[in-house]
C-alpha cells in the first residue's frame, strides 16, 4: 500500500492499519478500522469512551488482551512490513525502538519498585546496547530533554515520589529513548492539569521536529486535536466514521456525529446558552444496531440509516461514512 | 443584599508524617448569592475538594468562619447540623463509586428522605426522576444498568431530594464523555433556573466552568488568587496565574482567544504543599515576578475602582498587560 517515495516531497506512510476487526465474546469491539500515518504526521484519534481507541492502539503494538479479544483480523504494517503474525521476540524488537507507546495512567505502566534511572536505563540497554557511564549519561540527557531535573540524585527516585506530570515525562523519556518513528500516545494528558498538559504537548511537538517522529494521539479533547494535530480520525461505536485534515474536518464536518459533537461543546457556544447536546448514549458492543450506530441520536437520520451500513463518501482528501452527510 | 453563604478566612491543616502538618486551605474567603453559580478552578492539589468538604462539614476547618443565612455552620451540632446538611448537598466526580451497587435507584434517591424522616418518599422519588430526565421505570433498577451520564443524573437527584438551597458539584462532569457532559451541564443550568438553586461548581475544565458560572474563583496553593465575573475573568484576567491557566486551554478554531491568545507555558510543576515559597506563593512560576514578590504576600483585594467585586492577589495587577508584553519581547 505504501509506495516507495519517488520525490523528496512525497512523505512515506510509516504505519498503516487496514480493515482492523477485533471481536470479543459479546460481539465486535472494533470494525473495519483503517488508518495511515505518514512520516512526521500527527494524527488525533478521538471518540467517546468505549469507542475502541485504546484497543486499536494496543493491537498496533501486539498488546491485545488475549483473554478479552477472541479474534483479530486485518492488516497492520510498519514501513510496509506486516506486523500481524510476528513472533513475540520480533515484536519486542519493534516495540520501543520503532513504535513506542505512552499510556493514559503512567503509574500503572511504570514499574513501582524500580528507580526511574533504572527504568529508562533498561530501555537503552535493551534497544541500544548501552551500559555503564554511556548509559547513565544518556539517561541524564533524556531527563533534560523532557524537562526533568537532570541531576544524578533524580535517577534514584521512585515513581511514587513524582507528580503525575513528572511521571508522564518519565514515560515520554522512555518512549523517545530510541527516537522511534511512531509514537502512540493514549490520552497522555487527560489526567493532567492544563498547565502541565501544555508542557507535555510542547514536548511531543519538539520530538516531532527533532527526528521526524509521527504520532497517533488518542484523546477526547477536540481543542487539543485542533491545536496540535495535522489529521484526525473520529471513532464512534468501534468504527472510524470520519477522517481527514483537522482544519477541514473541524470547519465543515461531513459525518453527522462529528458535526453534532463539535456543535455541542461549551467552547463552541456563547456562555450561558443551553448547549445543543447530543441526546442518548453510545450503544455498547453487542447492542449496536444494524446500519449506522449513531442513528438513534442523529438529528439527520433517514430511513436507510437504520437498515444499511452507511457508504464511504469522499471529499478531496477526506473520508466519511454517512447516508446523509452534513456537507 | 447579604449573601446566602459567606466563607471568611478559612484555614485547614491536614496532619502530615513526622508530626508536621500541611496547609491545604490558607485563608480562603468568598461568598455565594441565592441562585448564583460560583465556579472554582485551579490545578490538582490546590485545595478545591478540601474546601468543598469543609463546607459540607465532612472535614473540620482549623479556623475561619462559614455563615449560611447568618448561621455559624462550623458551630452547628445535632439537629442544627442535620438541618444544615439538608440545605447544602454535594455531587461527586465518580458517579459509580458514590452509588451503592446493591440498592435500587428508588432507594438511593430516597435515602436522604429516610435519614431525615421526611414523609412521601415514593412520590418525591417520582418527582425527582422527572426533574432529572429519567423514566419512572428507572426506580426499580440497579446502578450498573445505567450509563455514566445516567448515573450522574441519579446522583444529582439524590442530592436534590431534600430540596437543598446549595449544591456543591466537585468535578461532577469531569469523568463523562464530551457528548454526555453537555447534557449534564444543561441539566445543572436548568435546575438553577427552575429551582433557584445556588451551585458551587468545581472543575479543572475552564471552558465548562466559564460556560456555567456567573462568577469564578481561581485557586492556587490553598488560596484564591482571583475572583471575578466569568465575563471579566476571561476577557482580561488581572493575575498572571489566571492568565497562564486560560491561555493553556487548547482552543477550537474560531473560538474566542481573548488577550490570552498567545500561550504562556508555565515552567515548573503544580505546587507541592511540602515546599511553601515565601512572599507571593506563585513567584517561583511567575513570568512577571519582581523583587518584592519574594518577600511581600499580595492580599486578595479589589484592584479596579470601577469593579469592587473583582479581586486579584497580585502586586502588579494594574500593570499586568505591560509586564506580560515586556517578558514576551524579552523571550524573543
Ligand atoms: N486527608 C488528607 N490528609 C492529608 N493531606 C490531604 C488530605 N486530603 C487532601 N490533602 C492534601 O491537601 C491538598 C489539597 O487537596 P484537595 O483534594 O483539596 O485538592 P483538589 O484541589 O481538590 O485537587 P484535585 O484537582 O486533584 O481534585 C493536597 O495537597 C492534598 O494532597
Ligand atoms: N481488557 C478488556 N476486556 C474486555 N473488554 C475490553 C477490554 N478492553 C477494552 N474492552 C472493550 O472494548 C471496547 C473498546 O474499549 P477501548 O478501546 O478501551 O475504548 P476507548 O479507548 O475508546 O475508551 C469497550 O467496549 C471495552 O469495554
Ligand atoms: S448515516 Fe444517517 S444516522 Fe448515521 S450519521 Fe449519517 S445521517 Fe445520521
Ligand atoms: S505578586 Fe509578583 S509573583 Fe505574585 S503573581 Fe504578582 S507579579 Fe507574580
Ligand atoms: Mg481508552
Ligand atoms: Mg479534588
Amino acid at each position: 500500500m505504501s509506495l516507495p517515495a519517488t520525490a523528496a516531497t512525497t512523505k512515506q506512510v510509516v504505519l498503516a492499519v487496514d480493515g482492523l476487526r477485533l471481536e470479543a465474546r459479546i460481539g465486535a469491539l472494533v470494525e473495519d478500522v483503517s488508518l495511515a500515518l505518514e512520516e512526521g504526521e500527527m494524527m488525533g484519534l478521538v471518540g467517546e469512551s468505549g469507542s475502541g481507541k485504546t484497543i486499536t492502539a494496543l493491537s498496533i503494538l501486539g498488546l491485545l488482551p488475549a483473554a478479552a479479544v477472541r479474534h483479530a483480523a486485518g492488516d497492520i504494517r510498519f514501513r510496509g512490513r506486516p506486523l500481524s503474525g510476528l513472533s513475540e521476540a520480533e515484536f519486542n524488537a519493534i516495540r520501543g525502538r520503532d513504535i513506542a507507546m505512552i499510556f493514559q495512567e503512567p503509574m500503572t505502566s511504570l514499574n513501582p519498585i524500580m528507580t526511574i534511572g533504572a527504568q529508562i536505563g533498561e530501555v537503552l540497554e535493551i534497544h541500544r546496547g548501552l551500559s555503564g557511564t554511556a548509559r547513565r549519561d544518556e539517561v541524564l540527557r533524556l531527563l533534560e530533554l523532557v524537562g526533568l531535573p537532570a541531576s544524578p540524585d533524580q535517577l534514584d527516585r521512585y515513581p511514587f515520589q513524582l507528580s503525575g506530570g513528572q511521571r508522564q515525562r518519565v514515560m515520554i523519556a522512555m518512549a523517545i529513548a530510541c527516537e522511534p518513528a511512531v509514537l502512540i500516545a493514549d490520552e497522555p494528558t487527560t489526567a493532567l492539569d492544563v498547565t502541565i498538559q501544555a508542557q507535555i504537548l510542547e514536548l511531543i511537538a519538539r520530538m516531532r521536529e527533532r527526528f521526524g517522529m509521527a504520532c497517533l494521539l488518542v484523546t477526547h479533547d477536540l481543542g487539543v486535536v485542533a491545536e496540535t494535530c495535522d489529521t484526525v480520525a473520529v471513532m464512534y461505536a468501534g468504527r472510524v466514521v470520519e477522517q481527514g485534515p483537522v482544519a477541514a474536518v473541524f470547519r465543515t464536518p461531513l459525518h453527522r456525529y462529528t458535526e453534532a459533537l463539535l456543535r455541542s461543546i461549551p467552547a463552541a457556544n456563547p456562555p450561558g446558552v443551553s448547549l445543543p447536546a447530543i441526546p442518548g448514549t453510545v450503544p455498547a458492543p453487542g447492542a449496536r444496531p444494524p446500519g449506522c450506530a449513531f442513528a438513534d441520536r442523529c438529528g439527520a437520520v433517514i430511513a436507510r440509516c437504520r437498515a444499511d451500513l452507511p457508504p464511504r463518501i469522499t471529499r478531496d482528501d477526506r473520508v466519511a461514512y454517512c447516508w446523509n452527510p452534513a456537507a | 443584599m447579604t449573601p446566602m453563604l459567606s466563607v471568611v478566612d478559612l484555614v485547614k491543616h491536614y496532619p502530615a508524617p513526622g508530626g508536621k502538618s500541611v496547609l491545604a486551605l490558607d485563608g480562603v474567603s468568598f461568598s455565594l448569592a441565592r441562585g448564583e453559580i460560583f465556579g472554582i478552578v485551579g490545578e490538582s492539589g490546590c485545595g478545591k475538594s478540601t474546601l468543598a468538604r469543609t463546607l459540607m462539614r465532612l472535614a473540620t476547618a482549623s479556623s475561619g468562619r462559614i455563615l449560611y443565612e447568618g448561621e455559624d455552620v462550623m458551630a452547628a451540632r445535632g439537629r442544627a447540623l442535620k438541618r444544615l446538611r439538608g440545605e447544602i448537598q454535594m455531587v461527586f466526580q465518580d458517579p459509580f463509586g458514590s452509588l451503592n451497587p446493591r440498592h435500587t435507584i428508588e432507594r438511593i434517591i430516597g435515602e436522604p428522605l429516610v435519614v431525615h424522616n421526611r414523609p412521601g418518599r415514593a412520590a418525591r422519588v417520582r418527582e425527582l426522576l422527572d426533574l432529572i430526565g429519567l423514566p419512572q421505570s428507572a426506580a426499580s433498577r440497579l446502578p450498573h444498568q445505567f450509563s455514566g451520564g445516567q448515573r450522574q443524573r441519579i446522583a444529582i437527584a439524590r442530592a436534590l431530594a431534600l430540596s437543598p438551597k446549595i449544591i456543591i458539584a466537585d468535578e461532577a462532569v469531569s469523568a463523562l464523555d464530551v457528548s454526555i457532559q453537555s447534557q449534564i451541564i444543561n441539566l445543572l443550568a436548568q435546575l438553577r433556573r427552575d429551582l433557584g438553586l445556588a451551585i458551587i461548581f468545581i472543575s479543572h475544565d475552564l471552558s465548562v466552568v466559564r460556560h456555567l458560572s456567573d462568577r469564578i474563583g481561581v485557586m492556587y496553593f490553598g488560596r484564591f488568587v482571583e475572583q471575578a465575573s466569568a465575563a471579566d475573568l476571561f476577557a482580561a484576567p488581572r493575575h498572571p496565574y489566571t492568565r497562564a491557566l486560560i491561555s493553556a486551554v487548547p482552543k477550537l478554531p474560531g473560538a474566542a482567544g481573548g488577550p490570552c491568545g498567545k500561550r504562556i507555558v508555565l515552567s515548573g510543576d503544580v505546587p507541592n504543599l511540602a515546599h511553601r515559597p515565601g512572599g507571593c506563593l506563585f513567584h517561583p512560576r511567575c513570568y512577571i515576578a519582581q523583587d518584592r514578590c519574594q518577600k511581600d504576600v499580595p492580599p486578595l483585594a479589589a484592584t479596579r475602582p470601577d469593579k469592587p467585586d473583582w479581586l486579584s492577589a497580585c502586586h502588579y495587577a494594574d500593570e499586568i498587560d505591560g509586564l506580560v508584553a515586556e517578558t514576551a519581547s524579552e523571550n524573543r
